[in-house]
């Protein structure tokens, strides 16, 4: 079970069409015709709507609510948070898939399997286990109080709580890619004589590079724009622990829509970065 | 551990894979089973018999299961269309799909909200017409959930259209079968493993989804609460135990429903001679 | 049924794959569609199938113009490349694909079915196979499955892309000589595409030579192998010698026994076995020197080299004749032409 699919180069979509499979032009119109108005309706509206909402008050409104501090002290946070939690999780989807792809033993296919797990488990319930651990009356809630460490509601909860969600992202992204590769190519620079680190740096990195790429691009963004985990270790304390999305909740729940859709599309900018450089990462695969 | 092989690198990768599996992932998930043993099963029970723990339950997934079944539908629609027409804009849509994925899904959520509340461009087209109200209703998170089901589905089976052998069409034309018997008896059964997983995805993770929906269910008590809020909601309310309870059914139901839809998987392959 | 084609044409973009090609083809007959990669061999074969729409021309089934027909509803069987088996289907499934498709009126009952598949799953000797699904067969199982499939649905014709391509080379020497007397007894026109000359000649009662989009030559294997239309057909079908007139050859030829006063061509094509090669006894004059032989079964392949060239020429003959020479390595050798084609 897999929840990020692996990409599809465009490219493969623009085919000639043997006769046998052409349908009547009819079935194409009307198949046509529902595909574009689903996807317009459930994905061009939200994204033309952001872009509408953000700027209706004028570039004023928007300009000011992202230069006040609250906001700022957001997007501070989340850039925060990413920068840690991915390259985090780039090393160690590189090392997962290393072992898993290059190496038989016992237990590999258990591995893989649990790698996964993130994906499955509801991004609140992500967010409470770690409450559970070192929340107030956690597991180790009174030993973290007693040497005043705070971890939920504070940064290093909403860090943790994003290393958990993001977890998959990268090894899912390695671990077909270099499964197909095969390790003909290191061997052979093995025996070529080339060293371990020598091997990996100049023949698995130069073929890895468009899925790494493509993996921390979606780990970033799900990194900056995680919401369910993180609101539930944030504790919500504006300027300290909301991030952009947290703060976009916050201003949209106090009817200040103007902040909310400023922060909102902020990231929706983020979102639409994300889907430009997918495409392109896609082409090159 | 076996290793029979002159790579180097086993011992680090695999012993960074594994510690840093079990710091973050493991071991704080395994709090949550061991913390439910602090619980009594009369007080496990009672806790999830509650009438608005129950409703929460039916609520998160009959309205995933209404919303992966949408999605399934059109999402094949797309991908099909996608893969084997040509249109004008196609590799714009093609990159579109992936959107609900990109987009946070806090901001999916206000900008669902803003479009389908009874003064939204949407919602009120639909009150006037149809009299029918979509924003803080049961439908309103379906309407969340076919937007984040969207790519699921469409990224599962666009793959398999793709790679479909177009001589089996061929043989099947051949044969004389309708374009109808083709896509019933041929294509269809081929992409149906793809299909269903798909669709799984897509339940699993609408049983999950808090962000997009709590600010279009409106989150009345007994009709439009999801499970995900309910969680949050004892949190608020400091009654670890509650949630605790509530979030390890939901996700062993999530479990033995993924397993459920794999077993499925393995039959429907099995059957039809793919394994 | 016999097939007609008449200004058959076809481009993709600006590729023209067919160009004008027409072609009969009598009832009964096992025709090959021979020819190199990208002659247009296959798009000739889906264009009479309809599984490709011409350009221009004329595509008639025993007299019956069926250049619009569907490919459903044309009444070909096809046998594709890769066989094309349905794999979510079991072999038994596969072979009654086309009676179960038919309209509910033509239909057959499933006990008819029944027996009909067996009896073609017999035919083709793969009853014993019929629980089972395609990835689990050979290739040359999967091969005879494809085509008691497509004769499930008693085509007029038979139409076949590549047979053998895709087997290994002992499987498909088997098939070639299965298809052969299959052919004999069920007596359908049938049509194949080949690149393999080899193939081509064993196998079908007539050989069409396609190249860049235009036919060669249609003709029985023996007509081609002996009177090639062109340098092409000649080149392509079997081994052959090219002796240029213009790369001053003359006087040896004359020696070798070839007169190259008619005024046919100027170029010589000599299959191996037409060049005899004795011992010279004359040592001083002799042309050319032995320089290697290989096994080719019953024949010998002897490889001369010609004194002052650094081109081979080849010669072929039966075993037991070349030890009867006691040839070796270095001796010179007076050789002899019996006969060539001569193209311009």
């Amino acid at each position: 079970m897999n929840a990020i699919t692996q990409p599809v180069n465009p490219a493969k979509l623009v085919e000639r069409q043997p006769l046998a499979l052409q349908d009547a032009d009819w079935v194409r119109w009307i198949l046509i015709a529902i595909a574009v108005s689903f996807i317009s309706l459930f994905i061009c509206l939200p994204l033309g709507l952001v872009i509408f909402k953000a700027l209706s008050k004028g570039i004023e409104a928007y300009g000011a609510a992202l230069s006040e501090p609250d906001a700022l002290a957001a997007i501070r946070l989340t850039l925060l948070t990413a920068m840690v939690t991915v390259p985090l999780n780039t090393v160690f989807g590189v090392a997962a898939a290393w072992a898993i792809t290059r190496f038989e033993f016992k237990g590999k296919s258990l591995l893989t399997t649990l790698i996964d797990l993130p994906f499955s488990v509801s991004p609140v319930i992500s967010g409470l286990i770690f409450v559970l651990v070192f929340g107030a009356e956690g597991w180790v809630g009174d030993w973290l109080i007693a040497h005043d460490i705070k971890i939920i509601f504070a940064v290093p909860g909403i860090i943790l709580a994003t290393l958990f969600i993001t977890f998959p992202f990268v090894a899912r992204q390695l671990i077909p890619l270099m499964q197909e590769m095969g390790n003909q190519e290191e061997e052979a620079a093995l025996s070529l004589g080339a060293s371990g680190w020598k091997t990996f740096w100049a023949v698995t990195l130069p073929n890895i590079k468009w899925a790494l790429l493509y993996g921390v691009l979606l780990c970033n963004a799900r990194a900056m724009g995680e919401f369910g985990a993180v609101s539930v270790v944030s504790g919500h304390i504006r300027g300290l622990t909301n991030t952009l999305p947290l703060h976009v909740e916050v201003n949209y729940n106090e009817y200040n829509i103007v902040g909310a859709f400023a922060g909102a599309s902020i990231l929706a900018g983020l979102a639409v970065v994300t889907l430009i450089l997918k495409t392109v990462l896609e082409w090159r695969k | 551990m076996a290793q029979s092989s002159i790579m180097p690198g086993f011992r680090p990768a695999i012993s960074f894979t594994i510690v840093y599996l079990s710091l973050v992932v493991l071991i704080p998930l395994s709090t949550l089973v061991f913390q439910s043993f602090q619980l009594s099963w009369d007080d496990y029970v009672h806790i999830i018999t509650n009438k608005r723990v129950l409703s929460s339950f039916r609520v998160s997934f009959s309205t995933a299961l209404i919303a992966a079944l949408v999605a399934s539908f059109f999402g094949f629609i797309v991908a099909w269309v996608l893969v084997r027409y040509s249109f004008f804009g196609k590799r714009f849509f093609h990159a579109l799909i992936d959107f609900p994925f990109a987009l946070p899904t806090a901001v999916a959520g206000i900008v669902l909200a803003t479009i389908f509340q009874p003064s939204g461009f949407l919602g009120r087209l639909l009150i006037d017409s149809f009299g029918v109200q979509v924003a803080f209703k049961p439908l309103g998170i379906v309407m969340a959930l076919i937007f984040i089901s969207i790519p699921f589905v469409v990224r599962t089976v666009e793959p398999v259209l793709l790679e479909f052998e177009s001589s089996m069409e061929e043989a099947a034309s051949s044969l004389g079968a309708t374009r109808l018997q083709v896509f019933g008896k041929i294509i269809f059964p081929n992409v149906f493993p793809a299909l269903l997983t798909g669709f799984a995805l897509a339940f699993a993770r609408g049983v999950g989804e808090y962000g997009s929906v709590i600010f279009i269910a409106g989150n009345l008590p007994y009709v439009s609460e999801i499970v995900p809020l309910l969680i949050v909601t004892k949190l608020e309310q400091f009654d670890i135990e509650g949630a605790t309870a509530i979030a390890l059914t939901m996700l062993v139901i999530s479990f033995l429903l993924l397993l459920l839809i794999n077993v499925l998987q393995y039959w429907v392959r099995k059957r039809s001679g793919q394994l | 049924m016999s097939i007609l084609l008449s200004n058959i044409s076809k481009k993709f973009g600006t590729f023209t794959a067919l160009d004008t090609i027409n072609l009969e083809i009598p009832e009964g007959e096992l025709v090959a569609l021979l020819g190199p990669s990208g002659c247009g061999k296959t798009t000739l074969l889906r264009i009479i199938a309809g599984l490709e729409r011409t350009d221009q021309g004329r595509v008639l089934i025993s007299g019956q113009d069926r250049t619009d027909h569907d490919v459903s509803q044309r009444g070909i069987g096809f046998v594709f490349q890769h066989y094309a088996l349905f794999r979510h289907m079991s072999v038994f499934e596969n072979v009654a694909f086309g009676l179960r498709v038919k309209p509910r009126r033509e239909r057959p009952s499933n006990a008819v079915i029944d027996k009909k598949v067996h009896a073609l799953l017999d035919l083709v000797q793969l009853d014993w196979l019929h629980n089972r699904y395609p990835d689990q067969l050979s290739g040359g199982q999967r091969q005879r499955i494809a085509l008691a499939r497509a004769l499930a649905v008693e085509p007029s014709v038979l139409l076949l892309d590549e047979p053998f391509g895709a087997l290994d080379a002992s499987v498909r020497k088997d098939l070639r000589q299965w298809l052969r007397n299959l052919h004999h007894d069920l007596n359908v026109t049938s049509i194949f595409v080949t690149h393999d000359q080899e193939e081509a000649m064993e196998v079908a009662s007539q050989v069409v030579v396609l190249n860049h989009g235009h036919i060669e030559q249609q003709g029985s294997p023996g007509d081609i192998y002996d009177h090639p239309a062109n340098a092409f057909v000649s080149r392509f079908i079997g081994h052959t010698n090219i002796f240029d007139l213009d790369e001053h050859d003359v006087d040896w030829l004359q020696t070798a026994g070839l007169s190259t006063a008619q005024p046919r061509g100027k170029i010589a094509h000599v299959r191996p076995h037409d060049i005899v090669i004795e011992k010279s006894t004359t040592e001083t004059d002799a042309f050319v020197t032995l320089k290697d032989w290989q096994h080719l079964g019953s024949l010998i392949r002897i490889e001369l080299i010609k004194n002052g060239s650094a081109s081979s020429v080849y010669a072929e003959m039966p075993n037991d004749q070349f030890r009867r020479l006691h040839l070796n390595k270095g001796d010179k050798v007076d050789l002899r032409i019996r006969h060539a084609h001569w193209f311009h």
